[in-house]
């Protein structure tokens, strides 16, 4: 008998699969149901934002952010707001840094409930969709309140943030967070217990601390395998280092940990978001600093001086001086980097925008090997997959 | 300094860690800079995998963590593109910003037995910007179309890029044509034209200038 050659089943799954996040084509080869390799196709959303930023005045490149990882804008225009800043040597006022943390973790649990629901969804639960979906409802409305827009922000600007906050906000917000604890409890009895969902999430895609620093994981993904590393503790921008809130971290580093992990960030999130708002100052919102911050529209009626400033930033934009920084934020999702490379000149030379799901999306072929076709779809799910980020 | 936003590691620990990290690198032939709180490594080629080696498994430094790899053209050097290596050690804290220079036709040792996050890195880097990465166990193209030609982040690659595409009904499938653009493409450079002009022209308002326009 001649000896057989055994080719494995290719698998085409997406890019128009519903548990593929948007546009990912994974081709898998099984052996059986069991998945031998993953290879991911990624990139069919690529819009070469890196390119494009290169051709852009610093400002005008800001919005681009809001469409990396559009689940959470705000966190990433923060890391370029926040490189720019660093390259031009200028601080902030008080009430800006403030405002910023309390949208950074608004943003975190706007990307929470959809990553959490999604990922529900995809292992067979419909429930918390339909109901997270109204909450992140709410929290859009406060984006919309602050910044005219519900996903698009370009709200925090190099020097600060855009516009003050509108009256009665804040205490929207406030009253907010405290109908919120009820449904992240409401939440948790469809899914922490529930016998299915951990059927499918828990020793599924386990990652050790080790493997986990190694494929350049971060966030709640690494935070999942025991590892206490958050940038906001350990590396803190703004005004997290006055913030008083807990990492959680996972024990175990499967898709339920990371499930777990989440849920509990949310909580610490509605901590923050309590804090910033009964801490933050009354005062500006944005540098007095006419070089690099527009003029406030009143004054523009009223000073010569402010309508030039006006005009030079909207149309050339500042200049930011020659030398290279790396700058990065704990984003919902992990390490949201921005290597900037400026020349001295109005606009970046280059711009590497570090996602975190473009690491996550990297090991799901070391995660599912060996797994089955259908924990796949957990793993992608616990990930965190938004491909905006990924293809850039 | 004014009182930054975004965050700046301690004095203390960063130059101690700089010293740590200059003990590794003696004999590497390594120049290690503090450059804005931020730790730069510029290290010839040859001598890459070997520092980055060393950066991960030695104890007192700890990078454990390759966070990023991308790469920056710059078409006016002899040496025209830097590839940056970002690391991070979740142990001290600190970041490395590792950086080499290479051409276009050098072999750049893959590092991703070493660090699995620098698989699909050196794939973008390979596909943005065609830099070759030696002992890659897969180095196709990521992020472009399937038959693609070009890499698009180096400079002399066009923003509008060489080809369109659309869908064709009649013949049924995805054409691929030349870009046409229906106006002229506008790129301003804002480069003021006053600072410019002042370079070429004998200074003005330089003292010894004025006294000779009078004299004159």
């Amino acid at each position: 008998m001649s000896d057989m050659q055994i080719r494995p089943l290719t698998l085409n799954f997406g890019p128009q699969h519903p548990a593929a996040h948007g546009v990912l084509r994974l081709v898998l080869e099984m052996d059986g149901e069991v998945i031998e390799r993953a290879d991911p196709h990624v990139g069919l959303l690529h819009r070469g934002t890196e390119k494009l930023i290169e051709h852009k005045t610093y400002l005008q490149a800001l919005p681009y952010f809001d469409r990396l990882d559009y689940v959470s804008p705000m966190n990433q225009e923060h890391a370029w707001a926040l490189a720019i800043e660093k390259a031009l040597h200028i601080d902030v006022p008080e009430r800006a840094k403030y405002i910023r943390v309390l949208y950074c973790e608004i943003g975190r649990i706007l990307n929470h409930l959809l990553n959490l629901t999604t990922f529900a969804i995809d292992v067979g639960a419909m429930t918390p969709l339909l109901w997270g979906f109204e909450e992140r409802e709410h929290l859009m409305e406060f984006y919309e309140r602050a910044s005219g827009a519900r996903l698009h922000a370009a709200y925090f600007r190099p020097g600060g943030v855009h516009q003050d906050l509108p009256d009665g906000l804040t205490d929207d917000i406030l009253s907010w967070t405290e109908t919120f604890p009820s449904f992240i409890d409401d939440l948790e009895t469809l899914l922490t217990n529930n016998r299915i969902f951990k059927q499918r999430t828990v020793d599924i895609g386990v990652l050790t601390t080790e493997e986990a620093l190694n494929l350049g994981m971060s966030g709640p993904v690494l935070r999942s395998t025991g590892m206490a590393w958050d940038l906001r503790k350990s590396q803190p921008y703004d005004v997290y280092d006055k913030m008083d809130f807990d990492i959680p971290i996972g024990k175990t580093g499967d898709c339920y940990a990371r499930y777990l992990v989440r849920v509990e960030e949310m909580r610490q999130s509605l901590k923050i978001i309590r804090q910033a708002i009964t801490d933050m100052p009354e005062g500006p919102v944005l540098a007095e600093n006419n070089k690099v911050t527009p003029p406030r529209r009143g004054d523009m009626k009223q000073s010569m001086e402010a309508l030039i400033h006006h005009f030079k930033l909207y149309t050339e934009g500042f200049h930011v001086p020659a030398g290279d920084s790396y700058t990065a934020v704990e984003a919902p999702k992990g390490e949201f980097g921005v290597y900037l490379v400026a020349d001295g000149t109005n606009k970046p030379y280059r711009a590497r925008l570090r996602g975190p799901g473009y690491y996550f999306m990297a090991a799901v072929d070391y995660m599912s090997r060996g797994h089955m076709l259908a924990d796949s779809v957990a793993i992608i799910g616990s990930l965190d997959i938004v491909f905006g980020e990924i293809d850039r | 300094m004014p009182n930054l936003s975004a965050y700046i590691p301690e004095a203390d620990a960063l130059s101690s860690f700089a010293g740590r990290l200059q003990i590794l690198l003696n004999g590497n032939d390594c120049e290690l800079v503090n450059e804005r709180h931020e730790l730069v490594i510029r290290v010839p080629l040859d001598n890459l995998r070997d520092v980055l080696t060393k950066f991960r498994d030695d104890s007192t430094v700890a990078l454990n963590q390759l966070t990023d790899v991308t790469a920056v053209d710059y078409p006016e050097r002899p040496k025209r593109y830097d590839v940056v290596y970002q690391m991070l050690s979740v142990n001290f804290n600190q970041r490395v910003r590792v950086i080499t220079s290479v051409n276009e036709s050098d072999l750049i040792p893959s590092v991703v037995d070493l660090f699995a996050s620098a698989n699909w890195a050196e794939r973008e880097v390979w596909d943005m910007f065609g830099l070759f990465f030696a002992g890659h166990p897969d180095l196709r193209r990521l992020l472009t179309d399937y038959g693609f030609e070009g890499h698009p982040l180096r400079k002399d690659f066009p923003l509008t890029g060489y080809v369109e595409v659309r869908y064709d009904d009649t013949e049924r499938r995805v054409l691929y044509e030349p870009v046409q653009l229906t106006q002229e493409f506008r790129d301003f450079d804002f480069l003021s034209p006053w600072e410019g002009v002042q370079a070429s022209m004998p200074d003005l308002t330089d003292e010894d200038s004025s006294d000779q326009a009078e004299a004159n």
